[in-house]
């Protein structure tokens, strides 16, 4: 049985449906993110589940027990916010003991506990600052020790690391997964940050203008976008417009002057979407010609013009000489890197 | 060369302030000198003011405990009427918050109105209501049976603190209203996420957040009321004196300048201390709010 579990859930502010038909079951101990643009209803969808949002339809059990029945304060999850929302006349010490006190946890246990969550946050000796005289980084990790020292049988995180610059945020990524891998408390986080998501998650739930795009894994997300706007979302991608032809036989896909063995399934027009990394310059395929070359380090970009309209391909930096801009070149992919949609999708 | 540069940019502030700096002196620092210098000279019935330095006046206010009395009542006024002001303006400053937007700046507005209106009118309206067997209210009330002899108002210092605390409350509701707007908007969900229940949220967390506020709120109120004078005058007419009417009193009645400027220069020096000093603890207690 799932753990916590949503069931075609809807919110609606007035006649705008801000989320629809949110169906999901989240195993204990996962870790799952919400991914999606901002407005696409991933905080409304993290709120309803705190509590702070009832919803429209739908219901949202925990453990099998109807969660919108329960009032927010004796839901006992813990989450962190975007603000961190820390109350800046306690001390670290204060903030992190409250969810405690309001459990009237006695008072030498609830010191060991505090003492305890800060040092797991990395912030032993730091009981007595106030958040104000912390950094952004020493913030977050006092919100973070605050939502999980009450135990909670779900942590919701909404954006908790937007805030920060990107050195810090990769450290707190590596950091918040250690921790969630440690204490095994289910995790919701909520992100529009596609690299976020699929470093810290079991499975990604991308959304879009309030519905559920895909729920994979972050590999499965990446490798088989379910709709045309997964794989824009998550990372660089190209479509080309491309047909299968099942008039000749053995029936074939083509795209332009590439082609291959047609899937089963699908014909007439489609789309095929393949990751710039797996696109390579050949001998044979799509005629292309590079218009820009970015040096990236570890990595070339390549802006090209293609048959099909504008390509990116990504090139690992291996030492070996690479096509300048201008030059002529093919574009050729093996058919197992493409994902091949009907034409609409 | 650099060092005549160096010269002009080192007077140009003090060029430009310059302005400023001799109006200010003018209609503020050297009027209230020659107050202050006036309180020591002497006065008599038949021989007017005579430039001369004597205590007098300071000896009368501190030996006649007609001045005790009436400085008393200014500050218990001052201080009815701030925490008045405190305890309805700090609930209604949050309740006006939690408005959504277009209630809001309606109700903004009525808070807002006593200032509008002259205070001559504010306060006679007051007259209307209770003043007397005439008063509106009191003619209801006691036709209705619910009263047998008027609500004393006017006249009275609790009819001073309620006028006055009618005025005064847009300085506390906006005050307090500054401060909630600094609170971070998900507060009160983190608070309720941890297990606190809405009074709880309310004392433990609004509170010490928004106490800033209405301590300044507090001392604004205070000063305003310890030296208010059209409010106390028409209320409590010539019976109940406070300070500033004593000393309009004693300047434009008895024509005794100095002791009315004497009156004058303790109250501005008793303000003076007051507010400086609370301030001062209050920057102290809070400093983690303030930053």
């Amino acid at each position: 049985m799932a753990y916590l579990e949503l069931d075609r859930v809807a919110k609606q502010f007035g006649a705008q449906t801000v989320v629809d038909d949110f169906s999901l079951a989240v195993g204990k101990g996962e870790f799952i993110s919400f991914l999606g643009p901002s407005g696409c209803g991933k905080t409304t969808t993290l709120q309803m589940i705190a509590g702070f949002l009832d919803p429209t339809r739908g219901v949202i059990r925990l453990e099998g027990k109807d969660l919108t029945a329960i009032h927010p304060a004796k839901r006992g999850l813990g989450i962190v916010f975007q603000s961190y929302a820390l109350f800046p006349h306690m001390t670290a010490a204060e903030n992190v003991a409250f969810g405690l006190e309001m459990r009237k946890v006695a008072r030498g246990e609830r010191a060991e506990r505090v003492r305890a969550a800060l040092a797991m946050v990395g912030l032993a000796g730091y009981e007595d600052r106030h958040p104000r005289r912390m950094s952004g980084g020493q913030q977050q990790r006092v919100a973070l020790a605050r939502a999980l020292v009450i135990k909670p049988s779900v942590l919701l995180l909404d954006e908790p690391l937007s805030n920060l610059d990107a050195k810090l945020r990769e450290e707190m990524q590596i950091e918040l997964r250690q921790i969630q891998r440690t204490i095994g408390t289910t995790t919701i986080l909520v992100t529009h940050d596609q690299n976020e998501a699929m470093s810290l998650s079991d499975r990604i739930v991308v959304m879009s203008q309030g519905r559920i795009e895909q729920i994979a894994t972050p590999q499965e997300t990446y490798e088989r976008p379910a709709s045309a706007f997964v794989s824009q979302f998550l990372g660089k991608t190209n479509d080309f417009a491309a047909t299968i032809d099942r008039t000749s036989a053995p029936a074939r896909l083509i795209a332009g002057s590439w082609s291959a063995p047609a899937p089963a399934g699908l014909s007439g027009p489609v789309t095929v979407s393949i990751r710039p990394e797996r696109i390579g310059f050949g001998d044979a395929g799509l005629t292309a010609k590079i218009v820009t070359r970015i040096f990236q380090g570890n990595h070339w970009l390549f802006q090209c013009e293609s048959e099909c309209g504008p390509a990116i391909v990504i090139r690992q930096n291996d030492g070996q000489s690479q096509p300048v801009e201008g030059e002529a070149v093919r574009l050729a992919w093996r058919p197992e890197d493409m994902s091949v949609r009907g034409a609409s999708a | 060369m650099s060092t005549a540069a160096e010269e002009r940019s080192a007077r140009a502030p003090w060029a430009l302030t310059a302005p400023a700096l001799m109006l200010f002196v003018g209609v503020l620092l050297i009027p209230l000198a020659m107050t202050v210098m006036l309180s020591f000279h002497d006065w008599g019935q038949y021989k007017g003011i005579e430039p001369v330095f004597i205590l007098k006046n300071w000896r009368e206010i501190a030996t006649d405990s007609y001045y005790a009395e009436m400085f008393g009542r200014t500050f218990r006024i001052a201080i009815l009427t701030t925490l008045l002001t405190a305890v309805l303006g700090a609930p209604e400053a949050y309740i006006l918050n939690r408005m959504s937007g277009r209630w809001k700046s309606f109700f903004l507005l009525v808070i807002l109105g006593p200032l509008l209106i002259s205070v001559v009118a504010r306060t006679l309206g007051w007259a209307l209501l209770f003043g007397g067997n005439n008063g509106l209210v009191n003619k209801l009330m006691m036709s209705a049976g619910l009263i047998r002899s008027p609500i004393p108002f006017m006249f009275t210092e609790t009819g001073m603190v309620v006028a006055l605390a009618h005025v005064m409350m847009p300085f506390m509701v906006l005050s307090v209203w500054a401060a909630l707007q600094r609170l971070d908007p998900q507060i009160e969900n983190a608070a309720l996420s941890l297990g606190a229940s809405p009074v709880t949220i309310i004392r433990r967390i609004i509170m010490p957040q928004i106490m800033p506020g209405v301590l300044s709120g507090a001392i604004i109120v205070f000063s305003l009321s310890a030296s208010a004078f059209a409010t106390p005058a028409i209320i409590g007419g010539r019976r109940l004196k406070v300070a500033a009417t004593l000393a309009y009193d004693e300047f434009l009645n008895t024509l005794d300048w100095p002791l009315g400027a004497a009156v004058a220069t303790l109250l501005l020096v008793a303000l003076v201390l007051i507010v400086v000093g609370s301030n001062a603890l209050i920057e102290r207690r809070y400093a983690e709010v303030f930053r």
